[in-house]
């Protein structure tokens, strides 16, 4: 059976050190690359027509943005819409990111821990920015929630604290295991498929389409997993963001 | 030998809280139908947070998974 760990093998395409430091241009930057330039090319072709009845190009980024900005607005509220290009940002690396990895033979990088780490480290520490330049040390009654009596404080505020420590790790691990999980199971199924041919011949050519039938059903909800991760990393964002522009209400 | 055993012993083990995600997510989609059902109208207002709610959980049973994996090839 083909190894299903072989497709998250980041290898590198052109070779580069600078200082000691792996500088490489690998499958994995082919697809970040791919995914910017698609996403820019569907929002500028898209939209430079602006016709009042649009194509589907233009219907699918105004989606998009409507999606968007309508999450904004029921989470953080009108004034949130000041965070927009960050939240569109984020919600446009990582949904692009999960649907380009549907692609066959492609290369899903937000199946890398480091990778979604660096994206939920960048948001965790913009919160903490945003917070602290916003409130000064009034921020800090984020871990004091309104209306705990004071005898419960002692037990409240390290739970507290633990809990906004944790958000960049749960931010992170539930995107990178959710995509490298869904792939693994993906390409073990394809490889029940492999070994059932391999172990009964031509019998097993038919035997082998019941595994194969299965995988059409995961792929499909694959494709509604990789909408709903990104959907979730992106709400969570707001989420995080509206605590912290309203602290102590 | 015995490590190997111990292993896949231990990645087998690792899955256990996938039973609690299974009541969760049952839960979940029983209290969901529920609601959709005795008021059709709250569909919309639901589905946004029925999907939050179901990844949210479904991410815990994958957190078992990645344990369990690391154990394995780890």
């Amino acid at each position: 059976m083909a190894d299903p760990i072989h497709q998250f093998i980041v290898e590198p395409i052109y070779p580069l050190s600078a200082g000691g430091i792996d500088l490489s241009y690998t499958n994995s930057s082919l697809w970040m690359t791919i995914a910017v330039v698609t996403s820019i090319t569907l929002l500028t072709v898209g939209m430079r027509k602006k016709a009042m009845v649009p194509g589907r190009m233009q219907m699918a980024s105004e989606m998009i943005y409507g999606f968007i900005a309508n999450m904004i607005k029921e989470n953080i509220g009108t004034r949130g819409m000041e965070y927009f290009p960050l939240v569109f940002t984020v919600f446009m690396i990582v949904f692009v990111g999960n649907m380009l990895g549907m692609i066959p033979w492609s290369f899903t990088y937000t199946s890398h821990l480091i990778v979604t780490a660096s994206l939920a480290l960048l948001i965790f520490l913009l919160v903490l920015v945003i917070g602290i330049f916003r409130h000064g040390t009034h921020f800090f009654h984020l871990f004091l929630p309104p209306g705990v009596p004071v005898w419960l404080l002692p037990l409240i505020i390290p739970i507290e604290i633990v809990s906004f420590l944790a958000r960049p790790i749960t931010l992170s691990v539930r995107l990178f295991a959710n995509m490298m999980a869904g792939h693994l199971v993906l390409k073990v199924f394809a490889g029940f498929s492999v070994a059932m041919i391999g172990a009964f011949g031509t019998a097993g050519l038919f035997m082998g389409l019941v595994p194969a039938a299965f995988n059409v059903a995961l792929i499909i909800f694959e494709f509604l997993i990789a909408f709903l991760q990104a959907y979730v990393f992106t709400i969570l964002t707001c989420i995080y963001l509206k605590d912290t522009i309203e602290i102590g209400h | 030998m015995e490590l190997e055993a111990a292993k896949l012993i231990a990645a087998a083990l690792a899955l256990i809280p996938i039973a609690g995600v299974g009541v969760g997510l049952g839960m979940i989609f029983a209290s969901y139908n529920e609601a959709v059902g005795r008021n059709p109208t709250a569909l919309e207002l639901l589905e946004k947070k029925f999907f939050l709610t179901f990844a949210l959980t479904e991410a815990l049973a994958i957190f078992a998974l990645v344990i369990s994996l690391v154990i394995l090839f780890g």
